[in-house]
């Protein structure tokens, strides 16, 4: 993969300085970043771009970008720059999530069940299941794919940093993500083998040119909760709500697949989560994300962040692609159709 | 239902307050009506809400028809 096309002057500065092209101005990247206004922040395309073209180098790198660059120091500021006010954001939008799980009472890992029930999202996988055409679902996938393509890497940044059960829990959840030791079963290659048959191009970052900011941004707030150790309850958290919200919307979205005709791999990557996601949505809330509490009763508030900053990231991108797809020409006039329980 | 445990392994079975039976270290389950499921992952999720659309593995229903 090639550094991403610039969507802005962060974006363009980032690039340039990743290809030593440029040195990288702080006080100017800095004061350009602070011209974003907060409410922006999720969904301002060159600012998201220019953090997850940041966070790269630690996952897959670029191969016009020379190897050392992960670890500059003037990348690392900057980089700190958009995470410092990214955190600062989404703390904000996530407080009355992380107060009502604070207030609620009973074990952590039913808390996180609880908030997760209580999220009231928009419905993208019963609109994938029920209305959405063939199109709408290969943009979907499309979105998907910069995630899905690295499932589960994230994560694994945080294994060292756990001890005990929940350590052990993290491992297990994560040998089934990569496959139980086959190749052919690690969810990010079940996924490729899928968009390829769907004929999108299952190389890792094709469509980083073409996604939205908020899939940025989701992708982005992984990197911020999973790269920092501070925030290693966080990311459980996030990884816990992630998987609650996978299962039943996995059957759906298998579903939908199958109903406008897509080759069978793309369902099957949906099929395989529907079981795989039942049993690590356990793990996550109660075996990391309760195991976690019990070592360290602190860590509470920063679990429950994770969860709400799940939850309210995907709303915000699962708004974007319902209102994209209802403003298209397939859905009749007279609105979506009751979806059949 | 009976888990068949792999050879010379301990199976350990552990109860979710309203969810699965999470179970390590089985290479099969045996559902009610004779049939072996094979286990495919290290940890299984066998469901006991009986609503799953994919017995005898837990398919997340139970969420669904919680009474709270």
């Amino acid at each position: 993969m090639h550094c991403p096309r610039d969507r802005g002057p962060l974006s363009a500065m980032v690039r340039l300085a990743l290809r030593g092209a440029e040195e990288l101005d702080l006080a100017r990247f800095t004061g350009l970043a602070d011209d974003v206004p907060a409410e922006r922040l999720v969904t301002d395309a060159d600012l998201q771009l220019a953090l997850w073209t940041l966070y790269e180098p630690h996952y897959g790198g670029f191969d016009d970008v020379a190897g050392d660059r992960e670890w500059d120091p003037r990348l690392l500021a900057a980089r700190a720059v958009l995470e410092r006010r990214f955190e600062t954001e989404l703390r904000r939008r996530t407080a009355d999530t992380v107060a009502a799980g604070l207030a609620a009472e009973g074990p952590l890992g039913e808390r996180v069940f609880d908030v997760v029930a209580a999220d009231d999202g928009p419905k993208v996988a019963a609109f994938l299941h029920r209305h959405a055409t063939r199109e709408q679902i290969v943009g979907f996938l499309r979105e998907r794919t910069v995630f899905h393509l690295k499932e589960s890497d994230p994560q694994a940044f945080v294994l060292p940093r756990l001890q005990g059960a929940p350590k052990a829990a993290l491992a297990e959840l994560l040998y089934d993500e990569f496959g139980g030791g086959r190749p052919a079963r690690l969810h990010a290659s079940m996924f490729a083998e899928g968009v390829a048959a769907a004929g999108l191009d299952p190389r890792y970052g094709a469509y980083v040119d073409d996604v939205s900011a908020t899939t940025l941004a989701v992708n982005n707030a992984m990197s911020l909760l999973c790269l920092h150790r501070r925030l290693r309850a966080a990311a459980m958290g996030h990884l816990a709500a992630f998987e609650a919200t996978s299962s039943v919307p996995s059957r759906k979205i298998a579903a939908g697949i199958r109903r406008v005709g897509l080759p069978e791999p793309v369902a099957a990557y949906f099929d395989e989560h529907v079981e795989a996601d039942a049993v690590h949505e356990q793990l996550a809330a109660r075996t990391i994300c309760g195991g976690l509490v019990e070592q360290d009763p602190g860590l509470e508030e920063d679990v429950l962040f994770g969860v709400a900053v799940c939850l309210h990231l995907d709303a915000v991108a699962g708004a974007e692609l319902l209102d994209r797809w209802q403003q298209g020409p397939a859905v009749a006039a007279d609105g979506p159709e009751r979806v059949a329980s | 239902m009976t888990a068949v445990g792999a050879e010379g392994d301990d199976v350990v079975a552990e109860l979710c307050p309203r969810g699965p039976m999470l179970l390590r270290g089985v290479s099969a389950v045996r559902d009610e009506h004779g049939e072996l499921h094979e286990a495919t992952r290290p940890v299984v999720a066998v469901c006991m809400c009986h609503r799953s659309q994919r017995l005898p593995w837990c398919d997340g229903t139970h969420k669904a028809v919680r009474s709270d």
